[in-house]
């Protein structure tokens, strides 16, 4: 991160009962960066979110927003735009309302004309201008949720907080939506904390990803780095498909169908291991001394996905461009081999 | 089709029948109070009513009791359940309790258990009418509950309050600008229902000796029957009146909503 830092959580703490939802948990976000919490249902995403929000009283941590400390700080008072994963728009106000009304919270001292001027520039960067006076029932759930992310960006936020904005939505809506997110996002600047359990949408927009277990960041790092050089099996499990293949790791690679492929740091060092391969990096061949038959062969578009049975019994699901395909068919015998590009190596 | 008609007479037969039962004894005492020399109609019992000061003096009473239990409800019983609904939920079938629990005392054994407390209240608060407020914040409560309560939890309040607050709005701003306004429907059934019961209500105040409008009709009755039947139709209308008026105020916003509807149709 070249860029300073504007957010600090750290060392944050909280438990319900007997469960840990944060865990020591340590966050650091740069001025206009979107870091994206990724991870699977009850990891802690959405308390870390609701605890900068102030939303979520912690146990213990360190709050920390352009140098201030704001741990304590009533919510009123933080300056955090958010957008709720439910629609959260008040139904007594038209859209327009809506918008204005964290101005007329927050800037006592500006005019009626100029909420309304501003309300209409941001109703106009989220394209629903013409919708102004609609009230939220009048309005589809992605329109709903383009107001609120108007309304929160509205308040200027130091911080802005996507708590799963798009999961109540329906497949094309929710891609539009991601990606007008991010085109705002990077129009208007806002350091943004996006949370959410859909890793396409976390690897598709965020500038780096964070994927959280049992209330602990396991990795945090570039979409790409996430994808190609996970520290832990978890990572390496939740973020993308693998095939988990047995093999020995030795000397800082495993051997796989008489392969010699190079492990990650945070594998297995020695010994029985099973590698955790990507299905794009596995390539099939029509050769004489194949190791695996095709069972099924499904069409998605750009890429087949074909599910093998090797010759040792496990399955494995390649995935590969339908464009090189040369007509595979159910039954046909391949020699699979798999692309040398490092792999994670876990226990048995 | 013919079972059609047959529900439809059906339909007829008991709106007639509960129509009957609910408008003959108005007309009947619309025909008393109206009751001149044989054969004639005479407005005297009604033109009388103003020349009976206690009389005006005991509506005015109920009337400002009427508005002082609204005010209670609103300002009191409002905020602290929008507040236990908020951030103390587990406290919320103990209100529930208590708010219901009026509902299961006779009017007999409330004045039976209040009257020492009265005795301290006149000391106090003088021997106004006025105070009879406070049992009757008492009695409203099961039916103010029930109807905001009902209105709580039709609307996602959590997430609009959270979404207020990081807005910048205080709790007090949060509540009155955010919830109130989501829940009016809720408060508005819990003010008519409340009216009527001030309005009407005759053991407690009698007993307690407070000169309230029944009260007072009452002692009334027994002088001038003609008069006494005059003021409860009044105030039987008067309250008919309110309970059409106040949810026409509610329903302004509403149909103002519909009318949007129909012009701006949802795009996708």
């Amino acid at each position: 991160m070249s860029a300073a830092i504007e957010v600090k959580l750290i060392g944050l703490s909280k438990s319900f009962g007997e469960v840990k939802a944060l865990n020591n948990f340590s966050l650091e976000m740069a001025k206009g960066e979107l870091v994206a919490l990724l991870g699977p249902s009850g990891c802690g995403k959405t308390t870390a979110l609701r605890a900068l929000a102030g939303l979520q009283p912690l146990d213990s941590g360190k709050i920390i927003v352009h140098d201030e400390d704001i741990t304590n700080l009533p919510t009123s008072k933080r300056n955090m735009g958010m957008v709720f994963q439910s629609y959260s728009l008040f139904p007594h106000m038209s859209a327009l309302e809506n918008v204005e009304y964290g101005l007329k919270m927050r800037f006592r001292k500006f005019s009626s004309s100029e909420r309304q001027k501003k309300s209409k520039e941001l109703l106009d960067l989220v394209d629903l201008a013409s919708h102004m006076n609609h009230f939220p029932h009048q309005l589809s759930g992605g329109q709903q949720q383009r107001i609120a992310l108007a309304r929160a960006l509205a308040i200027s936020p130091n911080v802005l907080l996507l708590d799963e904005p798009l999961s109540a939505l329906d497949a094309k809506v929710r891609s539009q939506l991601r990606d007008e997110i991010r085109r705002i996002q990077l129009e208007v600047g806002t350091t943004t904390l996006f949370v959410t359990h859909d890793q396409e949408e976390a690897l598709g927009i965020a500038d780096r990803v964070g994927v959280m277990k049992k209330g602990v960041l396991e990795q945090i790092a570039t979409p790409a780095q996430l994808y190609d050089k996970p520290v832990t099996s978890f990572v390496a499990e939740f973020v993308g498909l693998t095939n988990p293949i047995e093999g020995e790791v030795r000397n800082g690679k495993i051997n796989i169908l008489g392969q010699e492929i190079e492990v990650l740091p945070g594998s297995v060092t020695s010994g029985k291991a099973k590698a955790l391969i990507r299905p794009e990096a596995i390539s099939i061949n029509k050769e004489s001394n194949a190791n695996a038959q095709v069972l099924t062969i499904g069409f998605l578009g750009s890429m087949l996905r074909v599910l093998l049975k090797l010759n040792n019994g496990s399955m494995v699901t390649a995935q590969l461009p339908s464009s090189d395909n040369p007509n595979y068919k159910i039954g046909d015998q391949v020699l699979m081999r798999i692309n040398p590009v490092p792999v994670f190596a876990k226990e048995l | 089709m013919r079972n059609f008609k047959r529900i439809d007479v059906w339909r007829w037969l008991i709106i007639g029948f509960v129509g009957a039962y609910l408008l003959i004894p108005v007309f009947a005492m619309l025909e008393f109070s109206t009751r001149g020399a044989p054969g004639e109609r005479s407005t005297e019992a009604w033109t009388a009513i103003p020349t009976f000061p206690k009389l005006l003096s005991s509506i005015f009473s109920s009337l400002q009791l009427a508005v002082v239990v609204i005010l209670a409800v609103v300002f009191i019983l409002v905020p602290t359940m929008i507040w236990i609904h908020l951030r103390l939920p587990h406290l919320r079938r103990y209100m529930e309790l208590l708010c219901l629990l009026p509902l299961t005392i006779p009017a007999i054994v409330i004045v039976v258990g209040i009257a020492p407390t009265y005795r301290a209240l006149y000391q106090v608060f003088g021997s106004s009418p006025i105070t009879l407020s406070f049992v009757y914040f008492i009695l409203v409560l099961p039916y103010s509950y029930r109807s905001i309560s009902a209105s709580l939890f039709s609307i996602d309040s959590h997430t609009l309050s959270e979404a207020s607050r990081s807005l910048g709005a205080s709790t007090i701003r949060m509540i009155a600008g955010i919830i109130v306004p989501n829940i009016k429907v809720g408060i508005m059934s819990g003010a008519v229902i409340s009216i009527a019961l001030v309005l009407g209500e005759f053991t407690i105040s009698n007993l307690l000796n407070f000169e309230t409008m029944q009260v007072v009709i009452n002692l009334l009755g027994k002088r001038d029957a003609a008069t006494s039947v005059a003021v409860s139709l009044a105030a039987l209308v008067f309250a008919f009146i309110l309970l059409a008026i106040l949810p026409t105020t509610n329903r302004s916003r509403s149909s103002k909503l519909k009318t949007n509807r129909k012009v701006g149709m949802v795009i996708k």
